[in-house]
C-alpha cells in the first residue's frame, strides 16, 4: 500500500505538524511502542533535527506487562523501555506506533505512561490508521488512512527491523484465528 | 517454558537467556517512581515456607506485590502442620483457595515435585532439602552477567558445604547450560558421592583455582544439616576453604565475589571481602527480585490454562501484534 517514498513523505508531513501543533516542538518528548514505533520515533527524531534543527528526545515505551490480553496467550518477551533522561513530567508526551486498530495498545500505552510520570499533555502520532476502533481513542497524527475490513491483515516493515520500508496490506489467513 | 520451576536442570538456554532477559527489563522498572506493575492483577501466590528463611520469603512476596498479585504467607511454624498435616492435605487446601502459584521451601528434596501433582497452579521451587534452589541460581547468573557482561566462557568457582547445598547444585546445572565452567572447591568429605557425574570439575586447592577465576561463590557451612563431623575444626576449615584478603588478592583483577547468603562471617569470608568493592552480596539480594519477578511473570502472566481463571476474560478481540502485524 505504501513504498518507501510514500513512507519518508509521511513522516515528513507528520514532522512539520507536530512543529505546528506544538509551538514548534516545545518540550516535545518522542516514544516509539515497540517494536515499530521505536524506529518510527527516532526517524521522527532526526526529521525535526534535520528541518527545524532542534533536539527533540526521544525512546521506547513498552506496553507488554500493562496489555489487557495477557492471559488470551503464553507469557511474552518484554520489549525495552528507554525513557529519555529529561523525563516526562511537564512534558508533550508524542506517542508513536505503526498501526492504530483497536486502540488497546494505545490504552496500554497510557497506563504505562502514567506510571512513569505526569506528562502535560500526550498525543498520538502513527504512521497508519485502519480503523476498526474498541475504545474512544484517536490519532493526533496520521501518515495515511487506510481503510480496511476485519479480515485483512496491515503489515508495516521498516529498514530498521525488516530490511525494507513497506507498507502490505493482506487477506488474514484464516487458520490464525 | 515448564508450567513450574523446579529444577534448574530442567531450563533449556532458550529458558534461561529469557528469564535473565526479562529480569534485566524488570530490574530497570524497579528504578522507576512507581515500580508496581498491574500484569498479575486478580492472580494469588501462595508462598508455602517449611523452613526458616529471610530474604528468599521477601524477595518472593516484594516480587510478586510489585507485578500486583494477592500474596498469602504460609509458614509451618503456627499453622495446622504443626497440628501434623500432611504436605497433600495443606495442598488441596492451597487448591481450594484458588491458589494460581505456590512458591515452596521445603527441608525434604523433591517435595516441590510431589506437589507439582496435586496443585493445579504452578509450582515453584524455593529451595528443597539439599535438592536445588533454581531462582538463587538464576540470580546469581544474572549477578554476573550484569557485573561482566556475560556467561559464556566464564569461570566460575564454587567453594565450601557443596554436599548439602542445594544453591551449588542448581548454579552448576544452571551454568552448565549457560556456557560457563565451574569448578567445585571442598574438602573431600562434604562433595557428593556421585560428584563425577556432575557436568564441573573439582579442586581440593583452594588458591591454585583462584587466578584462573572470574566468579568465586563462597558458601555456607551448614551445620543445621551436619549430624556427624565432615572436618576437624572450623578453624582448619576456614584456613583451608575460608576467603579471606590474602587469598582474594590472587584473583583477577575484574573477579567477583558472591555469596548466597546468609553469611558466617569469619568461616567461609572475613569481614573485608565481605565488604569489599568485589563483593556483590547485597546487589544479589536486589536482583533477586527482578529475577523473581521475571519467573512469576513468566510463569503466570500468560495464558491459557492457569488455574481459578477459566479462559480468562471472554469477549476479547486480539490486540494487533507487537510484531507490527495488526490482524
Amino acid at each position: 500500500m505504501l513504498g518507501a517514498d510514500e513512507i519518508r513523505r509521511a513522516l515528513s508531513r507528520i514532522g512539520h505538524e507536530i512543529l505546528e501543533r506544538t509551538d514548534g516542538g516545545t518540550d516535545v518528548v518522542l516514544l516509539g511502542i515497540p517494536t515499530r514505533g521505536v524506529p518510527l520515533a527516532s526517524r521522527l527524531a532526526a526529521r525535526l533535527a534535520q528541518t527545524e534543527g532542534i533536539e527533540v528526545p526521544a525512546g521506547s515505551l513498552d506496553i507488554t506487562l500493562y496489555r489487557d490480553d495477557l492471559r488470551l496467550r503464553p507469557a511474552r518477551a518484554l520489549g525495552h523501555t528507554e525513557v529519555p533522561d529529561c523525563g516526562v513530567d511537564g512534558k508533550v508526551v508524542i506517542l508513536v506506533d505503526d498501526v492504530l486498530y483497536s486502540g488497546r495498545t494505545v490504552r496500554a500505552a497510557l497506563d504505562a505512561l502514567g506510571d512513569l510520570g505526569r506528562p502535560r499533555a500526550v498525543q498520538l502520532a502513527v504512521l497508519v490508521d485502519r480503523g476498526h476502533r474498541e475504545l474512544p481513542i484517536r490519532a493526533d497524527y496520521v501518515g495515511k488512512n487506510l481503510p480496511t475490513s476485519k479480515r485483512e491483515a496491515v503489515k508495516v516493515l521498516l529498514a530498521e527491523t525488516d530490511g525494507l520500508d513497506s507498507v502490505l496490506l493482506q487477506v488474514r489467513p484464516e487458520a490464525g484465528q | 517454558m515448564n508450567r513450574h520451576l523446579i529444577s534448574a536442570a530442567d531450563l533449556s538456554l532458550a529458558d534461561a537467556i529469557s528469564i535473565l532477559d526479562t529480569a534485566e527489563e524488570l530490574a530497570r522498572l524497579a528504578e522507576r517512581p512507581i515500580p508496581k506493575l498491574p500484569t498479575l492483577r486478580g492472580r494469588t501466590v501462595v508462598n508455602l515456607f517449611y523452613e526458616d528463611s529471610t530474604r528468599t520469603r521477601i524477595s518472593f512476596e516484594a516480587a510478586a506485590k510489585r507485578l500486583s498479585a494477592d500474596v498469602i504467607n504460609f509458614s509451618a511454624k503456627g499453622s495446622s502442620v504443626a497440628k501434623g498435616e500432611s504436605l497433600k492435605d495443606t495442598a488441596l487446601t492451597l487448591q481450594a483457595m484458588g491458589a494460581d502459584a505456590v512458591v515452596i521451601r521445603h527441608n525434604a528434596s523433591g517435595a516441590p515435585h510431589r506437589l507439582a501433582e496435586w496443585v493445579r497452579g504452578s509450582v515453584v521451587n524455593a529451595g528443597d532439602g539439599t535438592h536445588e534452589h533454581p531462582t538463587q541460581a538464576l540470580l546469581d547468573a544474572f549477578t554476573m552477567r550484569r557485573r561482566l557482561g556475560r556467561l559464556s566462557g566464564l569461570r566460575v568457582t564454587i567453594v565450601g558445604d557443596i554436599l548439602h547445598s542445594r544453591v551449588a547444585r542448581s548454579n552448576v546445572w544452571l551454568l552448565h547450560t549457560l556456557g560457563a565452567q565451574v569448578t567445585l572447591v571442598a574438602p573431600p568429605t562434604l562433595l557428593p558421592v556421585a560428584i563425577g557425574t556432575w557436568p564441573c570439575a573439582v579442586s581440593y586447592d583452594f588458591s591454585s583455582v583462584l587466578p584462573a577465576s572470574d566468579v568465586v561463590m563462597m558458601l555456607r557451612v551448614q551445620h543445621e544439616r551436619m549430624a556427624q563431623a565432615y572436618f576437624p575444626s572450623v578453624r582448619e576449615y576456614s584456613r583451608r576453604y575460608g576467603l579471606d584478603g590474602d587469598r582474594m588478592a590472587l584473583l583477577p583483577p575484574h573477579a567477583i565475589v558472591m555469596h548466597p547468603g546468609p553469611m558466617n562471617r569469619g568461616v567461609e569470608i572475613t569481614a573485608d571481602v565481605a565488604d569489599s568493592a568485589r563483593s556483590t552480596i547485597v546487589e544479589q539480594v536486589a536482583n533477586g527480585v527482578a529475577v523473581r519477578m521475571a519467573v512469576l511473570y513468566l510463569l503466570l502472566g500468560g495464558g491459557p490454562g492457569g488455574p481459578g481463571m477459566a479462559g480468562g476474560p471472554a469477549g476479547q478481540a486480539a490486540m494487533p501484534e507487537p510484531a507490527g502485524v495488526a490482524l
